[in-house]
């Protein structure tokens, strides 16, 4: 052992560090060295841990970093990086001891490509919706043309709330206004507003639902941009407006709903009628159907007269075909009558019993009989041959 | 909690309203049916107006209770 001592002392007089030493000093003059700063490069080797952290190397044609982007940090951003992204990463050197590794600690990463992260997460979730069919144009249902109860899934003290409120109060009071509160940004926004949408699915004689906020940053609006919100905007039973802040950026939410408004107040004017213009379509549905019961009427009454002249035409007529026909018959009947033929000069001779004699052989000779002439009867007798 | 699906019915209403105008309008009908249809159409019409002009908004608010019960109570925003 003494040999070995000896041997040290002569290489190293002042005495000999530690391996944890030495690297902890490293990690002191690095950190010391290097305050936080923004570093350029190619992201590679990406992995995303159960935990939540990040790990990733950052290169560029002549060297590479180990990076780590723990849970706290990255939790903000829309998306994790692909392999291959040019991305900027403000970050602070130091060293991992365990492993003597130098690497950066990454407090925040953007993409340097044309929308970056943002653009990345809500194209692949887009992607996801229209995969299902839920951008499908053919999905979207038409609003109820007098809707009775309208949910509101937005927070309970925005802007958005009272404009829809007050456009409402004005158009169409008939409605029923069922807000449903939640909070629409900031860590945890999109569960609320899932739940809140669940909510509304369990509402009964539900005829529409809004759903919105006002305008604010595109980290703001990201909550609408969150698959599982768009999922359950599709899941509702009636059509949905969505109504989320900004005329430039549509978000997914907006793309599944079932109309898109630009603003909350015109969410609310394009889910209800105009009372007034209601009001208008009655007063003129009142007066068709007063005229329509006056020339109905009217037309009946003249249909009545006419029908009575004809009814007193038909009968004159008939009376006066009757008299025609009864003069007609009177003549007839007249002209059939044995006193015209005894006018004409015949006579009817007739026995005692009344028996009309026709023949000779009735008439023997002495046979006594009466002859009626036009005026009269005269008695007679058969003259001996 | 049960409310009658109200629009549907304002909806139908209108659209009952329409059609007894055109029948009144067209030919086929006579006095009596004339005015039974004219008497059901201003009870219609009554009926609409005034769900249109006794509306007062209402505007509520949804909540759930610890059970996951909904509540409705009135909003004061």
């Amino acid at each position: 052992m003494g040999a070995g001592l000896d041997l040290f002392a002569a290489v190293a007089p002042e005495g000999a560090w530690t391996v944890g030493e030495v690297t902890r000093r490293a990690r002191a003059v690095l950190e010391a060295g290097l305050a936080p700063l923004w570093v350029r490069g190619e992201i590679s080797g990406f992995k995303a841990w159960q935990s939540g952290h990040w790990y990733f190397t950052l290169r560029d044609k002549t060297a590479q970093i180990r990076c780590v982007m723990f849970q706290k940090d990255n939790r903000r951003l829309p998306a994790a990086p692909q392999d291959g992204m040019q991305v900027f990463v403000f970050a602070r050197p130091t060293v991992w001891e365990e492993k003597g590794e130098f690497r950066l600690t990454v407090l925040d990463l953007l993409s340097t490509e044309a929308g970056g992260l943002w653009q990345l997460a809500f194209e692949k979730a887009k992607a996801a919706l229209a995969k299902d069919g839920l951008l499908d144009p053919a999905r979207k249902r038409p609003l109820p043309p007098y809707p009775r109860r309208i949910a509101v899934v937005t927070s309970p003290d925005g802007a958005a709330l009272r404009d829809i409120i007050a456009v409402m109060t004005r158009r169409w009071p008939v409605a029923e206004l069922l807000v449903i509160p939640t909070r629409v940004q900031g860590e945890g926004a999109e569960q609320e507003i899932c739940a809140a949408l669940a909510l509304a699915c369990r509402l009964d004689g539900l005829d529409l639902a809004i759903i919105g906020r006002g305008g604010g940053s595109r980290e703001d609006l990201w909550t609408f941009n969150h698959e599982r919100v768009a999922r359950a905007v599709a899941a509702l039973p009636v059509p949905v407006v969505s109504a989320v802040g900004h005329e430039t950026d549509v978000t997914l939410c907006d793309l599944v709903a079932d109309l898109r408004a630009p603003t909350p107040s015109a969410a609310a004017e394009a889910a209800t009628p105009d009372r007034s213009d209601v009001a208008t379509e009655l007063a003129h549905l009142g007066a068709r159907l007063a005229r329509g019961l006056a020339a109905r009427s009217g037309r009946i009454a003249e249909r009545l007269d006419r029908t009575l002249d004809r009814l007193a035409t038909a009968i004159e007529r008939r009376l006066e075909r009757g008299r025609h026909a009864l003069g007609a018959a009177g003549g007839r009947l007249d002209a059939l009558s044995p006193l015209k033929i005894l006018e004409r000069g015949y006579a009817l001779a007739r026995d005692a019993e009344g028996r009309v004699l026709k023949r000779v052989a009735q008439l023997t000779p002495g046979l006594a009989f009466r002859l009626r002439v036009t005026d009269g009867e005269v008695a007679a007798r058969v003259g001996k041959p | 909690m049960a409310a009658p699906r109200e629009d549907a019915s304002f909806a139908r209403q209108l659209e009952r309203l329409e059609e007894i105008v055109r029948r009144l309008e067209g030919q086929e009908l006579d006095l009596d049916d004339a005015l039974k249809l004219f008497e059901e159409g201003v009870e219609r019409l009554r009926q609409a107006r005034d769900r249109l002009t006794a509306a007062e908004a209402k505007v509520k608010q949804v909540l759930t209770d610890q059970a996951g019960n909904l509540k409705v109570e009135d909003f004061d925003g």
